[in-house]
């Protein structure tokens, strides 16, 4: 960045302040809500450790396929043109603005037991509902559009200048991929999954809605902490506490991504 | 694309606006001017219908007086009263929430039982596991769905499993009622543990299976006056009609039993 030298209108921090102050607030109140004297044996029951492991298994599978689908479905978007590209575009991108429930419902509705590829897959042997897979849809679903739209912002900034020389060098398509595309954008592919992942790690709404809830198999840790808080909100902070440092692990890594850019 | 997405956004939020405003012209229609007296009533979640109907009957009879219904999970309830929630009155789906708010010292007078519940099956309309009675229930390859043990529809369902000696092996325990409900009309799941008025609300929608022992797992609904209200004589007058022949009758008329 070259503008660093500009400075900024004074006003600008008061609003900049209260919008951080406003993020940063919630926070504080729950790192003081927390019962410390208790902390360890509250996030460490049976409970809580399965739903810990269960999230960032999951978690991880998902952003995989994030990497898997997300990144040619970038590529398409970025680099080619035809007619519809931007109504494909916001349909791709639509879970990031549908709200959760809606998105579990809707994958209910495909591959749920009665839903359109439901017999088929029942037929085959093949049931999701309930089981870990269902997860790792739900997930999957809301964290796509995150890899997509950081992609495609890389992509499209980086521009094809070197794609086109190394094409005009005789470099066969998949070749300028491998080696010219893809090491081009790796900082917003990195910035992509770390999104995807943060995503897939807080996503609550669709899974309970397609997945159900059962210690080891369905119940990540956000749907252990809406459940702890029936009975036991200590436990529930507590886990809360836990998401929120791994969470800031996570995007601190992002940020490192983008730093070395 | 920034400008693709922020345009996404911005029709969200438009959607979303113009909802909320027709919303509100809705409601305003009713003539809302600064004159009338609100009464915010908490109550469980289960009672979203039969209270509803109970307001209407309580707005009638009280001209100047709105009822505002806020409704949820027993102990969401609870803890939002603790945290300061501007409520009148509380009604709560089982006597352990109520007792968390009585030892919290926030109630006007004491607590009065109005209704109960029992537990039902409930199965997709076409019962594809041909399920009869709760042993049923544990059958191999049976899906059943469950509320955990954690929220009340679920405490009840593990005293049941104790009284017929029948160990269930859920596929999934789910945080509500109404999440076990939707798993079962979506024929995700062959039968659930529910309350006989969440079966009779659902309609068509699941077949309810009625079983023998489910009259030894009663859930009894307290209701109670707030100590912070500031309209004390009004919440005391709604607690007394729902425990009256008005609230009464809507009450059995959705399948709630007498406390």
């Amino acid at each position: 960045m070259s503008d660093r030298t500009v400075g900024l209108p004074r006003w600008i921090y008061v609003p900049a302040v209260l919008g951080a102050a406003f993020v940063l607030l919630p926070l504080v109140a729950i790192v003081a809500k927390v019962d410390w004297t208790h902390f360890g044996s509250l996030i460490t029951s049976q409970a809580s450790r399965d739903a810990f492991v269960l999230s960032l298994k999951t978690s991880a599978i998902s952003t995989g396929l994030c990497v898997v689908f997300g990144v040619p479905m970038a590529l398409v978007l970025a680099r080619r043109d035809f007619p519809g590209l931007a109504v494909i575009r916001s349909l791709v991108l639509l879970p990031l603005v549908l709200p959760p429930v809606v998105g579990g419902l809707a994958l209910l509705y495909t591959f749920g037991r009665r839903g359109l590829l439901g017999s088929t897959l029942d037929a085959a042997g093949i049931q999701i509902a309930f089981t870990t897979i269902a997860v790792v849809l739900a997930q999957t679903f809301v964290a796509l559009p995150f890899m997509v739209v950081s992609l495609e912002g890389a992509l499209r900034t980086g521009g094809q200048r070197y794609e086109v020389a190394a094409a005009s060098l005789g470099a066969r398509p998949t070749t300028v991929f491998r080696r010219i595309t893809l090491p081009l954008v790796v900082p917003g592919l990195i910035s992509g999954a770390v999104l995807a992942f943060a995503r897939s790690l807080g996503e609550f709404g669709a899974t309970i809605t397609f997945a159900g809830s059962l210690q080891g198999r369905t119940r990540t840790l956000p749907l252990e902490i809406y459940l702890q808080r029936e009975t036991d909100p200590d436990a529930a902070v507590a886990l809360a506490l836990v998401l929120v440092v791994v969470a800031v692990l996570v995007i601190g890594l992002a940020g490192q991504g983008r730093g070395t850019r | 694309m920034r400008t693709r997405i922020l345009g996404l956004l911005v029709a969200a939020l438009m959607v979303a606006g113009g909802a909320s405003a027709c919303g509100r012209s809705d409601s305003g229609g009713g003539g809302g001017s600064g004159s009338k007296t609100t009464l915010t009533v908490f109550a469980a979640a289960s009672l979203t219908s039969t209270f509803q109907k109970i307001g209407d009957k309580f707005e009638d009879e009280h001209p100047g007086v709105k009822v505002e219904f806020s409704f949820g999970g027993s102990s969401d309830l609870v803890s939002q009263i603790q945290q300061g929630a501007p409520a009148d009155v509380f009604a709560s789906a089982d006597t352990a929430n109520m007792d968390k708010l009585t030892a919290a010292n926030l109630q006007a007078g004491d607590p009065k039982n109005f209704a109960s519940n029992t537990l039902e099956i409930a199965t997709p309309p076409d019962n594809p596991a041909d399920i009869a009675s709760f042993a049923d229930l544990a059958k191999p390859g049976v899906k059943v769905v469950v509320c955990a043990p954690e929220v009340p529809c679920g405490a009840a369902a593990v005293k049941m499993e104790s009284v017929t000696g029948v160990t269930l092996k859920p596929v999934s325990e789910e945080e509500s009622v109404t999440d076990v409900l939707g798993k079962v009309s979506s024929g995700e799941a062959d039968a659930g543990l529910v309350y006989v008025t969440d079966v009779a609300a659902a309609g068509d929608k699941v077949k309810g299976v009625p079983f023998p022992e489910s009259n030894k797992v009663v859930n009894t609904y307290p209701i109670v006056a707030l100590k912070d209200s500031k309209h004390s004589d009004i919440a005391q007058e709604f607690v007394d009609t729902v425990t009256g022949e008005t609230g009464q009758s809507i009450l059995a008329a959705a399948g709630f039993a007498k406390p």
